[in-house]
């Protein structure tokens, strides 16, 4: 198990190339994969049961993205975990690369689903938990939504179906950064209360401040509790976190940095050398 | 074909122990000895049929063999991201089961019928689309199916269709099946219209013109061979299909035919129109409306090739 200052540090290291990979490339969303991050190493780093080198083993967990248009934080991080060479991330959205903008399904080891279209990774994971059942395996799925993710209907068709079947191998967190492309998510729709709404339809639902390492890395890790009811980590989040001026700064939804803005977010995430 | 359905599916779960059915909350009893013999493997699924394609994804992407089931438009048209993203993108071998399909639930109104499920779906790509014709082809189709690395959409009648075969014929996917040889004409049914297109070549025999009826249950890929000879063969080749003349096997043999170089006798497409039908009534009467009759039929083709009375 890694220690926990570590993956403050694997998570520095992973936004700084994720704004870097924003500028060379010029593609968006990068506020929404900034604010993931955290999530994505507790649990990368944590709980997770994979192998990078035997990335289909059938015992495996899965971790799918579903906010695909959070793309380079999960590329980084399967490259920084050892499931492929980190040079092919310079290949990132380049013509007739392996890496687009959102993930297709292997397009490198570890990328359990193709997504993109928001509302599709629950379902697909339900699917895998009950093959995992039926199959008599111990794997459990991790989820990673979005809050605006959460507006898709499909996700609350899954939300009543996991408890009905007690598919408490199953863990949903949600990037609760308040923000969607165009306005904040508790105005367009109202979510609030997400964790009581999931808690309503029979989950175990718990709130964690997502960029508390400590925090999040204890909420993904916990097992089952025997009630069989599936968990949902509502973690509440800052858009573009790590970066001072992207912070809760809904721009940076489609906006791109310049290779002055990259310079400086490398500084402030302490990892100046600037690559590109 | 759904007893058909339930049968076969039963019968490949005992040898295939990947075989898992999702149920979209139809099929009372229907699937009473497939859930006693395998509780595991059944899943009613409620009236949540983006859900329900979704986990089919997700039990392939693990290895199983998911079916989807539940009424057409249902099973295709309402989660037609689920089937294009989860299941067609992801290439994985999932069998999407849509019972009643064309005109079967006549009386229950357009928001039952699906007139236009084929033409959307044969768009996606890696999809295998199979209309079996009638009981004696459900099971082997499943089988078929089972046999693709990929996924196949199985559209369905209801109940009670005429009897085409004694038996399970041969079935391959993506070769028509000739259920009655003829000479002057060729008629192609889609599914349980290939029934109509029986009674028309009887019809045509009346009048002296001999008649060959495929039942061309594969609509993608089409059997283009097959098509090559039909079309230099043949005085007319005419589709029957419970289906919108926008989009199913019409338009397959015509794009075909546009893209291909050779003899190119007169198509002739039977098939409902680009309407719905809102009005009340039975399957049989909206048969009559849409010209899916086989005196209708055969009026069609006689028009076509100038053997008009």
């Amino acid at each position: 198990m890694t220690a926990v200052a570590d993956l403050t540090a694997i998570a520095a290291r992973i936004r700084a190339r994720v704004v870097e990979m924003s500028h060379v490339a010029g593609t968006p969303h990068l506020g929404s994969s900034l604010s993931c991050i955290d999530l994505l190493v507790a649990t990368y780093w944590g709980p997770l049961r994979i192998d990078p080198q035997h990335p289909l083993d059938p015992d495996r967990d899965r971790f799918i993205l579903s906010k695909g248009h959070a793309a380079t934080a999960l590329y980084v991080t399967l490259a920084e975990r050892g499931f492929f060479d980190p040079a092919l991330l310079d290949t990132y959205d380049t013509d007739g690369g392996a890496l687009p903008e959102h993930p297709g399904l292997q397009c490198v080891p570890g990328v359990e689903a193709a997504t993109g279209s928001l509302g599709h990774g629950l379902p697909i994971a339900l699917g895998m938990a009950l093959a995992a059942r039926i199959e008599r395996r111990s794997a459990r799925q991790f989820v990673l939504m979005s809050d605006g993710e959460c507006e898709e209907g499909s996700v609350w068709e899954a939300a009543l179906f996991a408890p009905a079947q007690k598919l408490d191998s199953v863990v949903v967190m949600i990037d609760y950064n308040k923000w969607q492309a165009t306005g904040r998510s508790d105005e367009i729709m109202a979510l609030a209360p997400l964790a009581g709404k999931w808690r309503a339809f029979g989950w175990d639902a718990c709130e964690v401040d997502g960029h508390d390492m400590p925090a999040v890395h204890a909420a993904v890790s916990r097992e089952p509790d025997g009630s069989g009811r599936p968990r949902v980590i509502v973690a509440h989040t800052v858009k573009g976190k790590g970066v001072s001026f992207m912070e809760d700064d809904n721009n940076w939804h489609y906006r791109i940095p310049t290779a002055d803005e990259v310079r400086k977010a490398r500084v402030e995430l302490g990892q100046p050398e600037v690559r590109a | 074909m759904r007893n058909a359905f339930a049968a076969a599916i039963t019968a490949l779960a005992t040898a295939d122990e990947r075989i898992v059915l999702l149920s979209g909350d139809i099929g009372n009893r229907l699937f009473d000895t497939f859930r006693e013999r395998f509780p595991t493997r059944f899943y009613n699924c409620g009236v949540a049929e983006a859900n329900m394609t979704g986990m089919a994804a997700g039990l392939a992407l693990s290895g199983l063999r998911p079916f989807t089931y539940t009424i057409t438009p249902f099973a295709t048209t309402r989660v037609i991201e689920q089937i294009r993203v989860d299941i067609c993108y992801h290439d994985v071998p999932v069998v999407i089961v849509g019972t009643g399909s064309g005109l079967s639930y006549a009386s229950l109104g357009p928001t039952h019928h699906s007139c236009e499920d084929v033409g959307i779906l044969r768009c996606f790509p890696n999809l295998t689309v199979l209309c079996p014709a009638d009981s004696a082809e459900v099971g082997p189709a499943l089988e078929a199916a089972l046999t693709l690395p990929g996924p196949a959409y199985i559209r369905l009648g209801k109940k009670g269709e005429p009897v085409i075969h004694e038996s399970p014929p041969p079935f391959a996917v993506g070769k028509g099946i000739v259920v009655r040889e003829g000479t002057d004409v060729c008629l192609l049914g889609m599914g349980t219209t290939t029934a109509v297109a029986l009674e028309a070549a009887r019809e045509l025999a009346a009048r002296g013109l001999s008649a060959r009826v495929v039942s061309m249950h594969t609509v993608k890929p089409l059997d283009e061979a097959f098509l090559a000879d039909a079309f230099g063969r043949f005085r007319a080749v005419a589709v029957v299909e419970e289906h919108s003349v926008i989009g199913g096997l019409g338009s397959a043999v015509a794009e075909w035919r546009a893209r291909h170089d050779g003899p190119q006798a007169p198509l002739v497409a039977c098939g409902t129109p680009d309407a719905f039908i809102s009005a009340a009534g039975s399957q049989a009467w909206m048969r009559e409306q849409c010209g899916l009759t086989g005196p209708a039929v055969a009026a069609k083709i006689l028009a076509r090739i100038g053997n008009a009375p």
